[in-house]
C-alpha cells in the first residue's frame, strides 16, 4: 500500500527551542496512526506544520506523493487534509450548523459578486451545502442541536462539532489533536467509536492522544515522540512493551 | 435570507416610502437623507467589524476620498456625477486594496493604528493639496445628480434617490451575510486559524470585505458631495471615524440592522442636541464607554435582554453586585 | 544661516520633540507590558498634563513648580480612575472592545478638556528664562535642556523602579508572563492599575515640559499618541530603550522633513513612517520583543 502522507526529516525551531528535531514517518492509506509522547514532545507542532499553519525550519512533507511543504493552510485543506484543535477552536459567533457549513467552503465556489446578487448558482450551492452539512451532523450525532448556539454545547459536543466541521471538508486525511482530552470514560468510548466509523468511510486518521486505552484499542500503528524525535514506531502491542517508551513515561511520572 | 429579514425589509421599505409624505418639514427630511448616507458607511463598517472582526479607525477617509474624487471630477473637470460616482468607486476601492493588503496582515491594535494613521494622512492631504481640494476652506458649486431632465435638486427627490440606494446595498449585504462568503467572514472573526484550516482563504476575504466597506463609504461620499454641494476637510476627520464607530457600536456590531438603527439614533440625537454641537465628541465618548461596558451587544439587543430576560449579557460587574445583595 | 547650521538647528528641534515622543512611547510600553493593551488614550495624558498645569499657573496662580507636581498627581489619579472604571470591570475583553474603550476614554478626555478650557491654544512660561544658547551657530532654548534633563531623570527613575522596588519587579514579572506572575502571588490586577497610573504620570510630565515650546490645546492628544505609538513600534513594542531611541529618530526625521520638504506635511511624515514600520517590520527595527 502506498503511503498517503510522508514526513521526511522535519525540523522546527522556535528561537532556541527545538520543537521538532528530524522527524520522519509515513502514514498508510486507511490506517489509524497514533502519535503519543509526553507534554511538549512536539505533537501539536507537527500538526501545525502538516496543516500549513507553521513553516518548518527544514524537512519536507508529501501528501499523495506530492510535496505540500509550505503550502498555505487553505490549499492544504483543499488537497484533502483537515484537522481539529487541542484547544477547541469552534466559531462561537455561529450556530452548530453554520460551523459545519464553513467546512464546505473549500468544496464550493460562489464568490462575492454572485452571493451579493444571490444568483441562481449561489442559491443551488447554498442548498447543497446545507444538505451535506446536515448529513455530517447526523453522522456525528449532533443533528438535534443544529440550530443552537455553540455556547450551549458541552465539551464533548464541542469536540464532536470540531470533528464534524473537519469532515465537512471531505478530507482524505484527518488529523485529530487529543480528541478525548477532558472527556469522561463513557464520552471517550463514544469518540473512539466515532473515530473507527470515520475510518470505515475510507478516511485515514492521524491521532494525537494521551489516553492509552483509546490509542491501544483503535490504532493500527503508534509513533512515540519525545523531545522532538521519534523514539519508537510500531504496532500498539510492541510499543506497550518497549523499554525505552516505558522509561520515558515512567520518568515523566 | 430568512423570513425575519424579509419582514424587516418590507417594514423598512414602507417606512422609507411614506415618511416624506408625513414629514413636510424640509429640515427633518434632510436629516433623514444624512441618515441614509451615513447608513451606507455603517453597513460596510458592520460587515468589516461585526462580521469579519477587523477594525477600521479610518473609515471617514474612504468617505472623504469618495466625496472629493467625485466632487473634484464633476466640478473642475465637468464630468457627469454618474461617471464621477463610478470613477470614485474604483479610486476608493483601489486605494483600499493597496492599503488593506499590508494592513490586514496586522491584527488588533496594530490594524487599528494603521487605519488611524491612514485616515490622518488622507485628512492632511485634503488640507494641503489646495489646488484641487481648496484646502481647509474647501470648495463648492458641486453639481446635482441628473437623470435626463430630472434634476435631483430638492430634498424630496434626493431622499428617495439616497434611500433606494441604501435599500439596494442593504439587500446585497443581507444576501452576502447569509452565504458562503458571509460565513467565511464570520469564521475569521470566530477563529482565524480554524477558518484557515477549514479552507477559508482568510487573507483574501479580509481584503475583499475591507474593499467592499470602502466602496460603500465611497458611494456615501459621492452622495454627500452632490447633496451638500460643498466640501471641506472637517467633515472627514478622525472624529467622524469615531462617530461612525459609535453608530455601529450602538446598534450592536454584528448586525446590519443595528448599524442602520444606530446611525439613525445618533444622527437624529445629535441634530436635536445641536446646542452641544461642539461637544459631540463628549457624547460619542460617553456613549461608547457606557455601551462597551454595560451593553456590549448593542443598545437594542442589550436592552431587549435586560427587559425580557432580566439579565445583563456578559456583564459581571452588575451580576456580581446583584448577587452580593441577595 | 548656512546649511550646516540649519541642519544642526533641525537636529536640536528634532531631539527636543523626539524626547516627548519617546516618553509617550514609554507610557505605551508600561501598560502594554503589564496588560497587553495599547492604551489609545495615552496622548490625552500628555495633553491633560499640559492643560492642567496651565490652568493651575494662570487661573489658580500657583507657582510653576507646585503646579507641575500637582498636575502630575492629578493626571496620575485620572489614569488610575480610568483604569478602575473602564478597564477593570471587563472580564476577558476582546481586542476590539479594548480598542474602542481606550478610544472612548481618549475622546472623553479630549471633550472634557474642550468643555473646560475651550479651543484656544495656551502656553506656559519657560522654566528658566527664554535666553537662547548658541551652539555652533544654532540655537538651543533653555527649555530644551530642561526637557532633556527631565526626560533623563524619568528614564533613570524608571530603571530604578523596575530594578529595585517590589512593585517595579512585580510589574516586570507580569510583563514576562502574566499567568506565572499570578501563580507566584503577584496581584496582577493591581499591577494593571499601577501601570495605568505610572504611564499617566509619565505622559503628564511630557505634556508639561513640552508646553512652553510647542504650546498646548485640547486637540493635541491624538497626534501625540500616534507619534508615540510610532516610536514604540519602531523601537520594538515593549522595549524601553528602543522607545527612547526611536522617539529621537522620529523627532529628527520629522524636523528634517518639515524643514527640507514641506511643513504642511510635517505630521504626515511620522504617519508614513508608522505605516512603513507596521507593514514591513512590525517587530520594530531596534528591539524585537514581540509582534502582532
Ligand atoms: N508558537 C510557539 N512558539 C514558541 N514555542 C513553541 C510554540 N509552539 C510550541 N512551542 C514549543 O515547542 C515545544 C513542543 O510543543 P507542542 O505544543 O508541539 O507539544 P505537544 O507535544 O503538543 O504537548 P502537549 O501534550 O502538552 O500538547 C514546546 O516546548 C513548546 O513550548
Ligand atoms: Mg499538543
Amino acid at each position: 500500500m502506498s503511503p498517503i502522507l510522508e514526513v521526511v526529516a522535519l525540523r522546527k525551531e522556535f528561537g532556541g527551542v527545538r520543537a521538532l528535531d528530524g522527524v520522519s514517518f509515513k502514514v498508510n492509506q486507511h490506517q489509524i496512526k497514533a502519535i503519543i509522547g509526553p507534554n511538549g514532545a512536539g505533537k501539536t507542532t507537527l500538526f501545525n506544520i502538516i496543516s500549513g499553519l507553521y513553516f518548518p525550519t527544514s524537512g519536507l512533507i508529501k501528501f499523495e506523493n506530492r510535496e505540500i511543504t509550505g503550502l498555505k493552510p487553505h490549499l492544504i485543506t483543499k488537497r484533502g487534509i483537515c484537522r481539529t484543535f487541542q484547544n477547541i477552536q469552534i466559531f462561537k459567533n455561529m450556530t452548530v450548523l453554520e460551523n459545519v457549513m464553513v467546512g464546505r467552503h473549500c468544496r464550493t465556489r460562489c464568490e462575492f459578486l454572485s452571493t451579493l446578487m444571490k444568483l441562481k448558482r449561489a442559491r443551488y450551492e447554498e442548498e447543497s451545502i446545507l444538505a451535506f452539512s446536515q448529513k455530517i451532523l447526523s453522522f456525528v450525532g449532533l443533528k438535534d442541536r443544529a440550530f443552537e448556539s455553540v455556547s450551549n454545547l458541552t465539551i464533548q459536543e464541542q469536540k464532536l462539532l470540531e470533528i464534524a466541521r473537519a469532515l465537512a471538508t471531505e478530507p482524505k486525511l484527518l488529523l485529530l489533536d487529543e480528541p478525548a482530552a477532558g472527556l469522561s470514560i463513557r464520552e471517550t468510548e463514544c469518540i473512539a467509536e466515532l473515530i473507527s466509523r470515520i475510518r470505515e468511510r475510507g478516511i485515514t486518521i492521524l491521532l494525537v492522544e494521551h489516553d492509552m486505552n483509546v490509542v491501544m484499542e483503535i490504532s493500527d500503528e503508534v509513533i512515540v515522540l519525545n523531545s522532538g524525535r521519534v523514539l519508537a514506531e510500531g504496532a500498539p502491542r510492541e510499543i506497550q512493551n518497549n523499554k525505552e517508551v516505558i522509561a520515558v513515561y515512567l520518568g515523566e511520572g | 435570507m430568512g423570513k425575519k429579514n424579509l419582514f424587516s425589509l418590507l417594514v423598512l421599505g414602507i417606512m422609507v416610502m411614506i415618511l416624506p409624505l408625513v414629514i413636510s418639514n424640509p429640515y427633518y427630511l434632510s436629516i433623514l437623507i444624512f441618515v441614509g448616507i451615513y447608513s451606507l458607511i455603517t453597513i460596510g463598517l458592520s460587515l468589516l467589524m461585526g462580521y469579519a472582526g477587523q477594525i477600521s479607525l479610518g473609515q471617514a477617509a474612504f468617505f472623504g476620498i469618495g466625496a472629493y474624487t467625485s466632487g473634484i471630477l464633476s466640478t473642475k473637470f465637468s464630468l457627469s456625477p454618474w461617471l464621477a460616482l463610478i470613477i470614485a468607486i474604483f479610486v476608493t476601492g483601489g486605494i483600499a486594496f493597496l492599503i488593506g493588503t499590508p494592513a490586514l496582515r496586522l491584527k488588533g491594535h496594530y490594524l487599528a493604528m494603521a487605519t488611524l494613521a491612514f485616515g490622518q494622512i488622507i485628512f492632511i492631504i485634503l488640507n494641503e493639496e489646495i489646488a484641487y481640494t481648496g484646502g481647509p476652506s474647501g470648495f463648492g458649486q458641486i453639481p446635482y445628480f441628473k437623470l435626463g431632465n430630472f434634476v435631483f435638486n430638492s430634498d424630496f427627490r434626493y431622499y428617495y434617490f439616497v434611500w433606494s440606494i441604501v435599500l439596494v446595498v442593504l439587500i446585497f449585504s443581507l444576501n452576502l451575510i447569509h452565504s458562503r462568503v458571509g460565513r467565511a467572514l464570520r469564521s475569521i472573526h470566530g477563529s482565524e486559524i480554524a477558518a484557515n484550516v477549514l479552507g477559508v482563504n482568510t487573507a483574501k476575504y479580509k481584503i475583499q470585505v475591507f474593499v467592499l466597506s470602502a466602496i460603500y463609504a465611497s458611494i456615501a461620499g459621492t452622495l454627500y458631495a452632490h447633496f451638500v454641494t460643498f466640501l471641506s476637510p472637517g467633515t472627514f476627520s478622525f472624529s467622524f471615524s469615531i462617530a461612525l464607530l459609535t453608530m455601529v457600536v450602538i446598534g450592536g456590531m454584528d448586525s446590519i440592522w443595528g448599524a442602520i438603527m444606530g446611525t439613525a439614533l445618533l444622527t437624529i440625537l445629535l441634530e436635536f442636541l445641536r446646542i452641544f454641537h461642539d461637544y459631540d465628541i463628549l457624547i460619542y465618548g460617553g456613549v461608547l464607554l457606557l455601551i462597551m461596558i454595560f451593553l456590549p451587544e448593542g443598545v437594542f439587543k442589550g436592552l431587549f435582554n435586560l427587559i425580557y430576560k432580566g439579565n445583563f449579557p456578559k456583564n459581571r460587574l452588575i451580576k456580581k453586585s446583584l448577587e452580593s445583595r441577595r | 544661516m548656512s546649511l550646516g547650521n540649519q541642519l544642526l538647528q533641525y537636529l536640536f528641534t528634532g531631539i527636543t520633540i523626539g524626547s516627548i515622543y519617546g516618553m509617550v512611547a514609554l507610557g505605551f510600553n508600561i501598560i502594554y507590558n503589564s496588560t497587553g493593551i495599547i492604551n489609545l488614550a495615552q496622548g490625552e495624558f500628555v495633553m491633560l498634563g499640559g492643560m492642567i498645569t496651565i490652568f493651575l499657573t494662570t487661573v489658580v496662580k500657583l507657582p510653576l513648580f507646585l503646579s507641575f507636581f500637582l498636575s502630575v498627581l492629578l493626571v496620575t489619579l485620572i489614569g488610575a480612575i480610568f483604569e478602575r472604571l473602564a478597564i477593570h470591570p471587563l472580564k476577558s475583553p476582546s481586542v476590539i472592545t479594548l480598542i474602542i474603550i481606550t478610544i472612548a476614554g481618549s475622546i472623553l478626555f479630549k471633550g472634557g478638556a474642550m468643555f473646560l478650557w475651550g479651543k484656544e491654544t495656551f502656553t506656559l512660561p519657560s522654566f528658566s528664562g527664554e535666553k537662547p544658547i548658541f551652539v555652533l551657530g544654532a540655537i538651543i532654548l533653555p527649555q530644551t535642556l530642561w526637557i532633556l534633563g527631565i526626560m533623563g531623570g524619568v528614564v533613570l527613575l524608571l530603571i530604578f523602579f523596575f530594578s529595585f522596588t517590589r512593585a517595579g519587579k512585580a510589574m516586570k514579572a507580569c510583563a514576562v508572563n502574566r499567568r506565572a506572575a499570578n501563580l507566584v502571588g503577584i496581584n496582577v490586577k493591581l499591577m494593571v492599575l499601577f501601570s495605568f497610573a505610572l504611564s499617566a504620570a509619565i505622559g503628564a510630565v511630557a505634556g508639561i515640559i513640552i508646553t512652553p515650546i510647542a504650546l498646548m490645546d485640547y486637540d493635541r492628544g491624538t497626534m501625540l499618541a500616534i507619534k508615540g505609538f510610532c516610536a514604540a513600534v519602531l523601537g520594538g513594542l515593549g522595549s524601553n530603550a528602543g522607545a527612547v531611541i526611536a522617539g529621537f529618530l522620529i523627532g529628527i526625521t520629522e524636523s528634517l522633513g518639515a524643514g527640507f520638504i514641506s511643513s504642511g506635511y510635517k505630521d504626515a511624515i511620522a504617519l508614513v513612517v508608522l505605516l512603513a514600520v507596521l507593514f514591513f517590520r512590525p517587530g520594530g527595527i531596534l528591539g524585537n520583543k514581540e509582534h502582532t
